[in-house]
C-alpha cells in the first residue's frame, strides 16, 4: 500500500517536474520564421503569399508568426532573453531604435542589402545612428481625407492653409457633423497626428515647450472651440476618426492610407485625398513618416543570419513592394516601385508627394522618443479639455527631461 | 528507496511529503520566484539591453525615488484609491440590494437573476470597448437617451478629465455587480428560514430584521466578497486601457496602467517594478487585515 503511495508520489514530482522545466525551441534548417503584426486577415493573406513566393526563390520555407502590434517589441525582448528569436522580425519604424541600441539587431549592410534606389529619408527611416538596420517596403504618412460630396454640396475648396481649414472646417460643421475629425486620444496615434501640424509650423520634438509648438496645439484649440472638432477627439483612435468619417459625423478627416481599404468597402461614400493643410500657404506639409522595417535580429547563426538577409532582400524587392503597396494602399519605399506605384493609383498623388518630405519620428530621439511622446500625450489632452497650452507644454518638457 | 532499515513510517512521511512537493515547486516556481524577482527588479537597472546581455546593474533606490518623485505617481496613487473605494461601494451596495431582491420568490426570477449575470460573461476588453461607444460625447447611446428625456444630452463622460474617473468607475461597478450579488446572495439562501420567522414573531420591522439578522449572520460571506473584490479591483488595467488609455490628460491613471507604461510602453522595467511592488504593498497590507478578520471570528 505504502510503495505504491511513494511510486505515486516520485510520479507526480516528475510530471510536475517535466512540465515546469519548458522546452527550448528547437530550430528547423530549413524553416525560417518572420514575426509581423500583420493580424488583420487580409495583411496576414497578403504576406504570406509574398513569403511564399520568396520562399520558393530561395528554396526554403518561410512561416509568419504574426502578433498585435503593441506585443512585437516585449514579446521580442522576451525571446531574445531565451535565445529564441525568429529569423526576422517586423518592428514599427519608431520602435526599430530601442531594440537596435540594445544591440539586437545585424546591420543589413553587412548582409548584402543596400540602400541604392531608396530615397533618403526612407533610408534613414530604417537607420539608426547612421546603420542601416531596417528595409522598408512600404511607407505611410498622413493625408488630408475629404469627403466630396459635402464639400460640392456646400461649395467649397479643399484647404491647404491653417486659416482656410479653420474656415472650411467651420463651414461644413451642421447639425450632427463636424467639419473635421481628428484623433487626439491618449496613444502614440495621438501624437503620430499631432506632427503634421507641429513640425509644418517649424516645431522641434527637443523642444516642446518652444513657441512653435504652443502654436500648433493652440491652433487645435482654436478648432475645438469652434466646434469644428468635436469634444470626444480626446478619446478617438485613428480608426475612431475614420468611423465618424464614414459614418457621416465629419466632412474632413485627418487619417492615412491603411484606412483606404474600408473606405472603399462603402461605394456610396466618394471620397478625396489632398495633403494637409500648412500654416502659410508655401509652407511645406511635413507629416510623420510611418509604417514598418524588416529587421534581422542578432542570433549569432551567421549562415542563418545571411540567409534571412536574402529573405528580407527579396520580400523588400521592386516587386514585392509593388505588390504589397497596391494591397495595402501605402506608398513603396524603393523610388523606382514608388514611380510605378504612382501611375498604377494616380489618386494617391498627393499621398506620395507628403511621404516624399515626411519626418521620421525618432531620427533624432532615438529610443528616447517613447518618454517625449507619452508627456505630449498629457500635454495635448490638458490643451484640449481646458488648460492653456503654454502650461501644458511648459510641463510636458519638463517630464519628458526628467524621464530620460 | 525501500531498503529494509527504512520503516513503514517514515516511508509514509517521505510519501507525504511527495505529494506536497509538487504543490511547493509550484509555489515558489509560480509565485515565489516573480515575486522576489520583481523586488529584486526595482532596485535594479532593467533595460531592453538587459534582455541580450544579462546585465542589470543594481542603482540603489534609484527607481524608487525617481518613481516617487514622478507627480504622476501620486496622482495614480489616489486615482486607484477613489477607484477602488467607489467601484467596491457600487458594486457591493447593488449586489447586496440585488441578493435581497432575489432572495424572494416571483415570476422569472430565475430568468431575470440569469439576465444580471451577463456582464460577468463579457470579458473585460469587450465590455471596455462597447462602454466606450456608449458613452461617446456626440454618438453615444447614453447621451441620446438623455437628450430624449430632456436632461441635456452632453456629458463628457470620458473626455473630461474630471468626469472620466467616475464614468471609469461606473462601468466597473456594472461589471462587478453580478459577482457581488451572486456570492451575497448564496448567502443569503445559508441563512436558517427560523431566525427571519423569529424576527418577525418578536415583532421586528423589515429594515430592522435586516440590520440585526441577515447583516451579522452575512458576515463571513461580506468578508470574502470585499477582499476578493478589492484585489480584482486594486490592480485594474484593461479596463481602463480600452475605455480611456489613461486619459485625457492623465485623469484616469492608476497604479496599474502606471506599471504598463513604465515597463511595456517606456520599457524601463525597474520603474515599473517600483509600481508592481507598491501594488503588491498595498494588497499585502489588506490580506493582513483579513487574516486577522478571520481570526477573531473564529473566537
Amino acid at each position: 500500500m505504502s510503495k505504491r503511495f511513494t511510486s505515486l508520489a516520485t510520479a507526480s514530482v516528475l510530471v510536475a517536474g517535466a512540465a515546469l522545466a519548458g522546452c527550448g525551441q528547437q530550430r528547423d534548417a530549413d524553416v525560417y520564421t518572420v514575426m509581423n503584426s500583420s493580424t488583420d486577415e487580409s495583411y496576414h493573406r497578403w504576406d504570406a503569399e509574398a513569403m511564399a513566393r520568396c520562399g520558393e526563390r530561395l528554396g526554403v520555407t518561410i512561416e509568419q508568426q504574426s502578433v498585435p502590434a503593441a506585443q512585437v517589441m516585449t514579446k521580442a525582448l522576451r525571446m531574445a532573453s531565451s535565445k529564441s528569436l525568429p529569423d526576422i522580425v517586423q518592428f514599427d519604424a519608431s520602435e526599430m531604435p530601442t531594440f537596435a541600441e540594445a544591440g539586437g539587431l545585424v546591420d543589413l549592410g553587412t548582409l548584402g542589402l543596400s540602400t541604392e534606389g531608396i530615397p533618403e529619408g526612407i533610408a534613414e527611416f530604417g537607420s539608426y545612428r547612421g546603420t542601416y538596420y531596417g528595409a522598408a517596403r512600404s511607407v505611410n504618412t498622413l493625408a488630408l481625407f475629404y469627403n466630396k460630396d459635402v464639400l460640392d454640396e456646400a461649395g467649397v475648396r479643399v484647404p491647404t492653409t491653417w486659416a482656410q481649414l479653420r474656415e472650411t472646417a467651420k463651414q461644413l460643421t451642421r447639425g450632427g457633423r463636424y467639419g473635421l475629425a481628428l484623433s487626439a486620444g491618449g496613444a502614440e496615434d495621438g501624437v503620430f497626428q499631432f506632427m503634421p501640424f507641429m513640425w509644418s509650423n517649424g516645431g522641434d520634438e527637443t523642444d516642446l515647450d518652444g513657441p512653435k509648438v504652443v502654436e500648433a496645439l493652440d491652433y487645435w484649440k482654436g478648432l475645438l472651440t469652434d466646434g469644428s472638432l468635436s469634444k470626444s477627439t480626446v478619446n478617438w483612435t485613428q480608426a475612431d476618426v475614420n468611423d465618424q468619417f464614414m459614418a457621416g459625423n465629419a466632412a474632413m478627416m485627418i487619417n492615412g492610407p491603411w484606412q483606404v481599404e474600408t473606405l472603399n468597402s462603402d461605394e456610396s461614400l466618394h471620397w478625396g485625398l489632398a495633403p494637409i493643410p500648412v500654416p502659410r500657404a508655401g509652407d511645406d506639409s511635413v507629416g510623420p513618416l510611418g509604417g514598418a522595417v524588416l529587421t534581422v535580429p542578432n542570433t549569432g547563426d551567421e549562415a542563418r543570419e545571411r540567409t534571412a538577409g536574402r529573405i528580407v532582400a527579396c520580400l523588400s524587392s521592386e516587386k514585392e513592394q509593388l505588390t504589397y503597396a497596391l494591397n495595402s494602399w501605402m506608398v513603396p519605399a524603393n523610388a523606382r516601385a514608388a514611380a510605378a506605384w504612382r501611375e498604377r493609383v494616380p489618386e494617391l498623388d498627393s499621398l506620395a508627394d507628403q511621404v516624399a518630405v515626411a519626418r521620421s519620428r525618432t531620427a533624432q530621439l532615438g529610443a528616447g522618443w517613447s518618454s517625449v511622446s507619452l508627456a505630449l500625450q498629457s500635454a495635448f489632452q490638458s490643451a484640449l479639455t481646458g488648460q492653456s497650452s503654454e502650461s501644458a507644454l511648459k510641463r510636458a518638457q519638463q517630464r519628458a527631461t526628467s524621464g530620460n | 528507496m525501500t531498503t529494509p532499515t527504512v520503516t513503514a513510517r517514515t516511508r509514509r512521511r517521505l510519501a507525504q511529503w511527495g505529494f506536497v512537493a509538487p504543490a511547493v515547486v509550484f509555489m515558489l516556481l509560480f509565485f515565489g520566484y516573480p515575486l522576489v524577482r520583481n523586488v529584486v527588479m526595482s532596485f535594479q537597472h532593467y533595460t531592453p539591453k538587459t534582455f541580450f546581455t544579462g546585465e542589470a546593474p543594481f542603482n540603489g533606490a534609484d527607481n524608487w525615488s525617481n518613481v516617487f518623485h514622478d507627480a504622476l505617481f501620486g496622482k495614480a496613487l489616489w486615482h486607484t484609491l477613489v477607484f477602488t473605494a467607489g467601484s467596491l461601494l457600487g458594486q457591493f451596495c447593488i449586489g447586496l440590494a440585488l441578493a435581497v431582491f432575489f432572495s424572494r420568490r416571483f415570476p422569472l426570477n430565475g430568468v431575470l437573476r440569469s439576465l444580471i449575470l451577463l456582464p460577468w460573461l463579457v470579458p473585460m476588453v469587450v465590455s471596455g470597448i462597447v462602454w466606450r461607444r456608449i458613452l461617446d460625447q456626440d454618438t453615444g447611446v447614453l447621451n441620446s437617451f438623455l437628450d430624449t428625456l430632456g436632461a441635456g444630452g452632453h456629458t463628457p463622460w470620458l473626455t473630461s478629465p474630471d468626469l472620466a474617473l467616475l464614468s471609469v468607475v461606473l462601468v466597473n461597478v456594472w461589471i462587478g455587480i453580478p459577482f457581488n450579488m451572486v456570492i451575497l446572495y448564496g448567502g443569503l439562501q445559508e441563512i436558517p428560514k427560523e431566525l427571519h420567522e423569529a424576527a418577525a414573531l418578536d415583532g421586528a420591522s423589515a429594515w430592522r430584521t435586516f440590520r440585526s439578522v441577515t447583516l451579522p449572520v452575512l458576515r463571513p460571506v461580506v468578508t470574502v466578497v470585499l477582499v476578493l473584490g478589492f484585489m480584482s479591483t486594486v490592480k485594474i488595467l484593461d479596463l481602463i486601457l480600452a475605455l480611456t488609455d489613461g486619459g485625457p490628460a492623465d485623469a484616469t491613471q492608476t497604479l496599474g496602467t502606471l506599471t504598463y507604461q513604465n515597463s511595456f510602453v517606456q520599457l524601463d522595467f525597474g520603474a515599473g517594478a517600483v509600481v508592481g511592488n507598491v501594488l503588491i504593498l498595498i494588497s499585502a497590507v489588506f490580506a493582513v487585515f483579513y487574516l486577522r478578520a478571520n481570526r477573531t471570528e473564529g473566537k
